[in-house]
């Protein structure tokens, strides 16, 4: 079984990775991008199925994978839809 | 008064520090290895700076998990002192021994340059600054990606209102502005302490100026403060 972890900065959080690429996607005439935030994307492949499966994936990201003074995640099992 | 500083891979500060303790304040330090459950007897810990597990995920996250670390978080909480010097400052909010993260600096650049901080805290607030006095400013050298001090608003007034930054970056001059705040860190923060004040973490380099030969010893006051 697959799960995606998508960890983005929390709203109110500056962001001076997000704030260059919008800079440079500006330079690059594409004037209408609003705002940028950069976040990550990590990949799980879990040895085993079950319905605990978000629960653990979550603990993951609780204890590991996101910060939560600063980040927010979300968890997406593999089969759920995008 | 045996000092134990720790060595995760990637850690290269570790021998300054050893050096610092030894020659700065005439302490007894020794190396503790981050596999290692045994902490030496040491009565303080140095958690030093350099770019533990690569940094991975995010400076000091995966050097939470290490074994000593379980050691380092147990003395702490038993009242055992313990500093952290820029990725040990990383690794001690990572570790919840103090409040707050450290985020990439606000220009994107790694800076690696002297600046001045300032001590916000009288000289009993924690043992590493008994030999400085409030309102001292104090040169040291930062070297460092992620260390832009960030945490909600809720907390930052918390640790003002609880007396808890420890070091601001200032002007050499001692004021507080934009531009003596090289990385962007909130409220200019460039250290802070925990609530008993047996722990301190700040991101510049006290053990890389503590000796007359490097023509800057503002740091030995610190390093000689908590171990000698």
């Amino acid at each position: 079984m697959k799960a995606i972890v998508t960890i983005t900065l929390k709203r109110g959080v500056l962001d001076p990775q997000g704030q260059a690429v919008a800079g440079g996607l500006k330079s690059l005439g594409f004037d209408d991008v609003r705002g940028v935030r950069v976040g990550k994307h990590i990949e799980l492949e879990l040895g085993r199925d079950g319905a605990d499966a978000r629960d653990r994936v979550t603990e993951m990201c609780r204890k590991l994978l996101a910060n939560p003074v600063i980040e927010d995640f979300s968890v997406r099992l593999e089969g759920e839809g995008a | 008064m045996k000092v134990g500083i720790v060595v995760f891979p990637g850690s290269n500060c570790d021998h300054d520090c050893y050096y610092a303790a030894a020659h700065a304040a005439g302490a007894h330090p020794v190396f503790l290895w981050h596999k290692d459950h045994e902490l030496k007897n040491v009565d303080a810990i140095i958690v030093p700076g350099g770019f533990s597990y690569g940094d991975y995920l995010r400076s000091g996250a995966m050097a939470r998990f290490s074994p000593i670390m379980e050691e380092v978080v147990a003395f702490a909480n038993r009242g055992g002192m313990v500093l952290g010097v820029c990725n040990g400052f990383q690794i001690l909010t990572e570790s919840g021994l103090l409040p707050g993260v450290l985020m990439r600096n606000k220009n994107l650049k790694f800076l690696c340059c002297d600046v001045h901080v300032r001590s916000e805290l009288e000289p009993s607030a924690t043992p590493f600054t008994k030999k400085i006095d409030k309102g001292r400013v104090l040169r040291m050298p930062i070297a460092h990606n992620d260390g832009c001090y960030y945490a909600d608003a809720e907390t930052l007034d918390r640790l003002e209102g609880e007396g808890q930054i420890a070091f601001r970056y200032v002007s050499a001059a001692g004021a507080i502005s934009e531009s003596g705040n090289p990385n962007g860190s909130l409220r200019s923060i460039a250290g802070v302490r925990n609530e008993k004040g047996n722990v301190l973490g700040l991101m510049p380099h006290p053990e890389r100026c503590a000796e007359d030969l490097l023509g800057n010893q503002d740091g030995a006051l610190l390093i000689q403060g908590f171990s000698s």
